[in-house]
């Protein structure tokens, strides 16, 4: 079906950034029944579907500045069972991703956020991920220094801790890939 | 030469808003053959009829065309009007410039151009018209009605009680279908057999009703009024006049281990058996899949034990053909497989049941004497989670309401709460759809009265811990929060969906059903007892879910539809059916091979000394539908329809283009 | 000896490196030879398409696209995030040519042909089926009950694992072919929450309890996994839960071709399993 809402409305973001329509969710609740997470979230995924589809300017702002979108660990639960056949994980990412660009991560998230920043800044310069490097961008990035300090020297001694990450050869492609996909993104998150 | 009338209607505003009605009149009295012209507010009032009437006479009109609405909507009536005026009905047609034009469009030019168009058409197809005469039938006033549910029995029971004929075929051995499963009934608690078996009984011995269980349908022939239905007679190995339902054979049968499906597979009963105590007729039958003697030979023991000589080990399915005019459809509905839903264990879980299985613990009859008790262990189960549309409305199985289980569930959690009173009854839903006479204060009272709890929200897994507490993952939508609870027993609203063998049977009856096999009713409003193929009619859960009330009600829909059926010796039908031109059909047979409907068969012209000179194909009128499919694949245009002529539709055609 | 194109991807270097180990210590066993595709890079796993759905696709892509150029019909992904990220992909990428020719300009690079991706079970029943495996396991594990953990990315994911996302099944051959036996549990699809094991540690702590319980519960000596954000979280991680005062649980977790290069009498340390941190050196073959 078509809709006349306007273009900026956050069902039409949402629907271009993942292709999911949240009209077809009819509120039943099994995504939040299956959740793992849902007991970590301000905003359950029912409701973070009920918001997108709410969608006035309070919502956006609730939905988008909300810790919740942060906690969805992406295990698909609910997308295998929606008895509509929705995808609210991928709602969840283009709700991060917006939330992301916009700059309106929820200051509670502020160690997810760090890790994300961290992860894909290793990558972005070595265009693979070093744990080693990655824990010391992370520390850095959330302040977070203590948790999981025992364990380093126990993965080394195991030699699950390298100390350099290998760089690959392609990292101008890696950083063209980077830029390409960020101006992509940002055109498609904000309109 | 033709002397046409075009009369035009304004529909009051309908039409006119948008077409420029007069302008239309004016257009259509330049046209060939046209001899009158008018437009006119409302043609189908009694002063517009009488235009039609009056203009007949005075301008000694040929045929008639009414540029107005739907045919559907009032060619009858205009018909009726030209009928009244001398004139051959089938004379009159009508141009649709409402549903076609004025009610599509918005540009008043384009729209009374368009109209002026659809009147050309129609006027060029009426000035090549001939008068047809109505097709009398013949009508056997005796009904067969498929199905001895509730359903099955209402119609049947309406139709003998009229003084008509009924044969009443069920292919389970006992009348009663689900119904006779039910404990109690909503929203008024009901005993269901309490209810019900006096039907069965009154059926069973009522002196117009032929009833014959244990026998299917196996073919369908004919047409409205002169069915002609092939009966297969499975074959039971009990003789029905000699036994006396003594109950011998089944207490000797040492076959003892056969789930029972009446009792949802929850007991177990002998190879040869009587499904229910109430059972009509109340004698057994031999389960020959189940039965040693039949399989592997020996045993024998009923055989042994039989004071009357009644079992017959050489019976054999009977074949039996019989006359009808008309057909009640009955054959109600199944409960989903919820094996598909892994996600509830995927049908494994003994503790997890269905609806069905849940009546037959709170029935009085049923194995466990109208105690709930849990399959697994025989323990009785003091948190009963009860979860909603499973299957239902859910797009990965079947996206539409099975409408009757808010009500069954929230008699189950009331039932529950009666026969154990320290238990907990939890009812996982979406929405409670409850619109019907005292349902909605039912479901109240329920969760008011009898403490059932409710909570909206789909469970989104059930699984079985190891000390056997079925933890049940749900959701509380309304707080916002997941809730899991540890239930004893579950019971799965599963969706309603049409029998396994439902399509088969409807490509036997040659009626249609829709993508979830459910059977087509002719109009969703205005005929929904009725098919589209004439003289078969619908009763009951086979045309859609329904409750009893609403299943009775279409029962006697039915029943009265085959009355009126039954009241004319003779019926009328449609000219517009196929007609072969014999001089130049070379029987090549592709249009009997074409038939949907049977309607065509081989016509053998032989000389008066009975010297054969060829064989041609011939149309029966009484069944032909006049759908046209035979004059398309005809080679050496030998068919045609009457009232739709290759020449009429080529006239119209180019009515259109040449213009 | 034929070869499959192999895609390690960064964890296997580091915290799953057993599963490198003993992904390749099989297929050298079996006879099937393991290329690495020439500077693949990072798969942008949980991270990227959280925050950017087109170098989510950009980042595979571009592995895909030298696979493909380096003429590989097949690469294995043993890491199951890499398998997940890297198969959905093809799948996105095979269904819609719009896109491929979108990621050929941003990144550069053509995807000349489709590349399939295999996951670490169809690795092994590769293996079993198409190579002489079967034939190797001689030191069966005489009926060790193991959990099979399929987690999220083996199970779910329309397009992407072929198995019952309710039910799987997948890992029942190969673990009878090693002479172990499944146990039935509940927890087998239940997500770790692995992704937040850095930052949400407190509520990853709860759901890794719950599923080493439902293994203990259900009577498994072993977790048996494919993916090493799982394997990190359920055996590193382990020493945590019991330390928030949950269990104590003393549960191995062990990758699958672990459990088969023991069958095919591989040493624990060729596997890796001297580097978990729960003690797996109690698993061996030919015990009683």
């Amino acid at each position: 079906m078509q809709h006349s809402k306007d273009d900026n409305s956050l069902p039409a973001l949402v629907r271009r950034l993942c292709g999911q329509d949240v009209a077809a969710c009819y509120q039943c609740g099994k995504c939040t029944a299956g959740c793992p997470m849902a007991a970590q979230m301000d905003q359950p995924p029912h409701r973070v579907m009920r918001l997108v589809q709410a969608d006035d300017a309070d919502a956006q702002l609730t939905l988008l500045s909300s810790p919740a979108i942060w906690s969805c660990a992406g295990c698909l639960t609910c997308t295998q069972r929606c008895p509509k056949g929705l995808d609210p994980a991928a709602v969840m990412d283009a709700l991060r991703e917006m939330s992301f660009q916009r700059g309106l991560v929820s200051k509670a998230q502020r160690r997810v956020l760090a890790f994300h920043r961290s992860f894909l800044a290793t990558i972005r310069a070595h265009g693979r991920m070093g744990e080693f490097g990655l824990v010391r961008r992370y520390k850095l990035a959330s302040l977070d220094f203590f948790s999981d300090l025992l364990v380093a020297p126990a993965m080394l001694k195991r030699g699950k801790l390298p100390l350099l990450p290998h760089r690959i050869r392609g990292r101008d492609e890696i950083r063209r890939i980077f830029q390409r996909t960020a101006q992509r993104t940002q055109e498609a998150s904000h309109e | 030469m033709a002397r046409v009338g075009v009369f035009i209607c304004h529909c009051g505003e309908n039409i006119a808003r948008t077409v420029d009605c007069e302008a239309v009149a004016a257009a259509a009295a330049g046209m060939a053959g046209v001899a009158h012209a008018v437009d006119y507010k409302y043609m189908c009032s009694d002063p517009g009829q009488g235009l039609i009437r009056s203009a007949i006479e005075t301008h000694r009109l040929s045929g008639v065309v009414v540029a107005a609405c739907s045919p559907r909507m009032h060619e009858t009536t205009f018909r009726r009007a030209a009928a009244a005026a001398g004139l051959n009905p089938y004379l009159l047609e009508m141009a649709n410039i409402r549903e076609h034009c004025s009610w599509v469009h918005e540009d008043r030019t384009a729209a009374t151009a368009k109209a002026i168009d659809l009147v050309r058409m129609m006027v060029e197809k009426v000035r090549r018209n001939t008068p047809l005469q109505p097709i009398e039938v013949p009508v056997e006033p005796t009904a067969l009605v498929v199905g001895g549910g509730i359903a099955g029995i209402q119609a049947a029971l309406d139709i003998a009680n009229a003084g008509k004929k009924v044969i009443l075929v069920e292919k389970s051995p006992s009348l009663g279908g689900h119904m006779a499963r039910l404990s109690e009934t909503f929203p008024t608690l009901d005993c269901s057999q309490c209810i019900l078996t006096p039907r069965m009984v009154e059926a069973a011995n009522h002196p117009n009703i032929a009833l014959k269980t244990y026998t299917e349908v196996e073919s369908v022939d004919g047409f409205v009024g002169n069915f002609s239905v092939t009966l297969r007679a499975k074959a039971r190995y009990v003789d029905l006049d000699a036994c006396t339902g003594c109950g011998a054979c089944t207490q000797k049968c040492p076959s003892r281990k056969i789930p029972n499906e009446f009792d949802a597979n929850l007991g177990t009963r002998t190879a040869i058996y009587t499904p229910f105590p109430q059972a009509v007729p109340n004698k057994p039958v031999i389960d020959a899949e189940h039965c040693t003697r039949l399989t592997r030979g020996g045993c024998g023991v009923c055989q042994k034990v039989c004071p009357r000589d009644a079992i017959r080990f050489d019976d054999q399915d009977r074949l039996e053909t019989v006359s009808v005019g008309a057909i009640v459809v009955a054959t109600g509905y199944k409960l989903w497989d919820h094996s598909a839903l892994g996600e509830y264990g995927g049908g494994r879980l003994a503790d997890v049941i269905d609806g069905f299985a849940f009546e037959r613990l709170a029935s009085a009859s049923g194995p466990t004497g109208g105690r709930i008790l849990r399959p697994s262990d025989g323990a009785e189960p003091k948190t009963v989670a009860f979860i909603q549309c499973c299957g239902s409305r859910d797009e990965r199985h079947l996206s539409y309401c099975s409408k009757i289980c808010c009500m069954y569930t929230a008699k189950h959690a009331m039932l529950y709460r009666h026969k154990v009173h320290d238990g907990r009854a939890v009812v996982f839903y979406m929405d409670v759809r409850a619109g019907g006479k005292g349902y909605d204060e039912f479901v109240r009272r329920a969760i008011e009265a009898d403490g059932a709890e409710y909570v909206r929200g789909r469970v989104s897994r059930v699984y079985r811990r190891g000390d056997g507490k079925l933890v049940v993952r749900g959701a509380d939508t309304l707080a916002g929060t997941p809730l899991t609870i540890e239930a004893d027993m579950v019971v799965l609203a599963d969706a309603v969906t049409p029998q396994a063998d439902a399509t088969d049977l409807a490509q036997r009856l040659g009626i249609g059903y829709d993508e979830h096999g459910f059977y087509s009713e002719a109009h969703p409003k205005l005929r929904p007892v009725e098919t589209a193929t004439a003289g078969v009619l619908l009763a009951g859960a086979c045309q859609g879910p329904k409750d009893i009330p609403e299943t009775v009600a279409q029962a006697s829909a039915a029943a009265a539809k085959v009355l009126g059926l039954f009241a004319h010796p003779q019926l009328q039908r449609e000219p517009t059916v196929a007609r072969v031109n014999e001089a130049t059909c070379v029987h090549c047979r592709a249009c009997i091979a074409a038939c949907p409907y049977r309607a065509i068969d081989d016509r053998e012209i032989r000389t008066r000394a009975g010297e054969l000179l060829r064989t041609v194909s011939a149309v029966n009128e009484g069944l032909c539908q006049g759908c046209g499919t035979c004059v398309a694949v005809c080679r050496s245009n030998s068919l045609d329809i009457a009232g739709f002529t290759d020449e009429q539709v080529m006239a119209q055609i180019k009515a259109i283009c040449d213009f | 000896m034929s070869e499959l194109g192999y895609y390690p991807g960064c964890s296997l270097s580091g915290g799953g490196i057993e599963l490198d180990l003993s992904v390749r210590a099989l297929a050298e066993r079996a006879g099937l030879g393991l290329r690495e595709i020439e500077d693949w890079n990072c798969c942008g796993a949980s991270v990227a398409h959280a925050v950017n759905h087109e170098l989510a696709v950009a980042l595979p892509y571009r592995t895909l696209a030298l696979a493909a150029g380096q003429g590989f019909d097949e690469v294995l992904a043993p890491c199951a995030a890499c398998f997940s990220r890297l198969k959905g992909t093809a799948v996105r990428l095979g269904r819609d040519p719009a896109l491929v020719a979108r990621m050929a300009d941003v990144t550069g690079r053509q995807y000349s042909r489709p590349v399939r991706v295999l996951n670490v079970i169809e690795f092994v029943d590769r293996l079993l089926s198409n190579y002489d495996l079967a034939a190797k396991l001689g030191h069966p594990l005489a009926g060790l009950k193991v959990a099979p953990y399929y987690g999220c990315l083996l199970s779910r994911g329309e397009g992407i694992v072929a198995d019952d996302p309710e039910q799987p099944s997948a890992m029942v051959r190969a673990i009878h072919a090693a002479g172990a036996e499944p146990v039935e549990w509940n927890f087998a699809t239940e997500c770790c929450g692995a992704g937040f094991s850095l930052s949400k540690t407190e509520a990853v702590i709860g759901l890794g309890d719950a599923i080493l319980s439902a293994a203990a519960e259900a009577g498994a000596e072993a977790i048996l996994t494919g993916c090493p954000m799982c394997h990190s979280n359920l055996d590193m991680r382990q020493q945590t839960i019991n330390a928030a005062g949950r269990g104590p649980h003393r549960m191995p977790v062990l990758y699958l071709t672990e459990l088969l290069g023991l069958a095919a009498g591989l040493a624990p340390e060729t596997l890796g399993l001297n580097r978990h941190f729960t003690d797996a050196t109690g698993i061996r073959a030919g015990r009683s």
